[in-house]
């Protein structure tokens, strides 16, 4: 699967992103995880306010850092 | 370094713990009293406890520069922290109830006037960061929000915000932040409005009327009410831990000016008799760019060594409204011109206020 973190950078997009990572690297789930910095890509999803993640396409939250639970939840819901 | 845009960002995240089951309500009834009780005990003793620090446990007397000083910053620290955690919990509860998809949901297709003043009021409680505004202008105008409407938005959100209306409250006192609150709006309402008049849609960059936007409610989650209260305490823990060093340092630079700077100094400079001294204010205001925090306490310091008080508003609105890092953002999506029309009737805006304040407060 496939994980994109939208964000232009900030702090809270990289902790996101980091604990995207170690939810990943926990479960031992297949997922490549991708930051998107660039805001038009950020926009074409859709998406206000960031940092957001994006399952496979799916935007799964938006202005904040997903918990631990929930990023769990998306890597085993999905396949 | 650190790319210029990032620099304007102090994402306001919402972190709501699932973990937690919270406590019982009866549990809550009886420790918020309590809680606010021990508040109410704690701020009205803050003066005396400065003082006799300052005056009986160190040897500074009553009156010495440096004495006043100190004297000054231990008060207003701890002042200054206990009101702005008041004010942020209750702010933040209240943003609970919003979202940008909310806002942007009140605000499509909304007539000029009417839809500028909803949106610099729902900019006030509307959770926004400056490093998504961005991704937020293109949601709103792609959705059919009105370009003038969408910009009374995006001067009011950073402008208008709890930490200058808490800081305000607490350093200057409440008039000056409800003059601080409504003629913020009123600027955020009138340059909407102008830009909104002025037909200048076809200054957005092209890429973004090209784009479809309009899709994103994906996430809207109804929250309890003891979410609510751990969405406003994580709003404090988030943003306190963000700004209290911005505090310190400006506590500090306005403890060392009412502690060393003569009395009416400020009134030379910045007074209400020189013609030059608002617009003065605003232009140095566009390269500073600090957040509420920090200027703030500087702003009450120029105030009582005789500073107009018009000018200081206008010099502590350019400094949070205007600042050269969200140009650069915004560049991405507007052309010059439109840009450029921003800031001129901010500008103009500010001025006004500034000018108004220092014939009325003389």
């Amino acid at each position: 699967m496939e994980i994109k973190i939208l964000g232009p950078g900030c702090k809270k997009c990289d902790q996101a992103a980091e604990r995207v990572a170690a939810v990943v690297a926990e479960t031992g789930a297949d997922a490549q995880i991708e930051k998107v910095t660039d805001m038009m890509t950020i926009a074409g999803f859709g998406v206000m306010s960031t940092p957001a993640v994006v399952v496979d396409g799916e935007v799964k939250c938006v202005g904040k850092i997903p918990e631990r639970e929930e990023i769990a939840a998306w890597l085993g819901g999905g396949h | 370094m650190e790319p210029i845009e990032n620099i304007a960002c102090g994402c306001e995240a919402r972190t709501r713990s699932a973990r937690e089951g919270g406590l019982p309500l009866w549990a809550g009834l009886i420790l918020a009293p309590l809680a606010a009780g021990l508040w109410w005990l704690v701020y009205t003793h803050l003066k005396p406890a400065a003082d006799y620090i300052t005056f009986r446990l160190l040897p500074l007397a009553p009156g010495s520069h440096l004495g006043e000083a100190i004297a000054f910053f231990l008060y207003d620290t701890p002042k200054v922290i206990m009101l702005l955690v008041l004010v942020v919990f209750g702010v933040g509860v209240i943003r609970s109830y919003f979202s940008p998809e909310r806002t942007r949901a009140l605000l499509v297709g909304k007539s000029l006037l009417a839809g500028n003043v909803l949106a610099a009021l729902l900019g006030v409680v509307t959770p926004f960061c400056s490093c998504s505004a961005v991704p937020l202008f293109i949601g709103f105008v792609t959705a059919g929000v009105p370009l003038g409407v969408t910009f009374s938005f995006l001067i009011a959100a950073p402008m208008v915000n709890e930490i200058a209306l808490g800081l305000l409250y607490g350093l200057v006192g409440w008039k000056v932040a409800a003059l601080y609150a409504a003629t913020g709006l009123s600027i955020a309402v009138a340059a909407g409005w102008t830009i909104g008049r002025l037909r200048m849609e076809g200054h957005i960059e092209d890429w973004v009327s090209q784009m479809n936007a309009a899709g994103g409610e994906a996430v809207d989650e109804k929250m309890t009410w003891p979410e609510r209260i751990r969405y406003g305490w994580a709003a404090v823990v988030e943003i306190l831990g963000r700004v209290w060093k911005y505090i310190l340092i400006g506590i500090a630079l306005g403890a060392l000016i009412h502690g060393f700077v003569p009395e009416a100094f400020m009134a030379r400079i910045m007074g209400s008799g020189t013609w030059w001294s608002v617009p003065l204010a605003v232009v140095l205001g566009v390269p500073m760019y600090s957040n509420a925090a920090g200027i703030i306490p500087v702003v009450e310091a120029l105030l009582g060594k005789g500073a107009a008080l018009g000018s200081t508003l206008a010099f502590m609105m350019s400094v949070i409204a205007l600042s050269l890092p969200e140009m650069v953002i915004l560049r991405k999506v507007l052309k010059p011109r439109l840009i450029a029309t921003f800031i001129v009737v901010v500008a103009v805006g500010i001025l006004v206020v500034g000018y108004l304040f220092n014939a009325v407060w003389g």
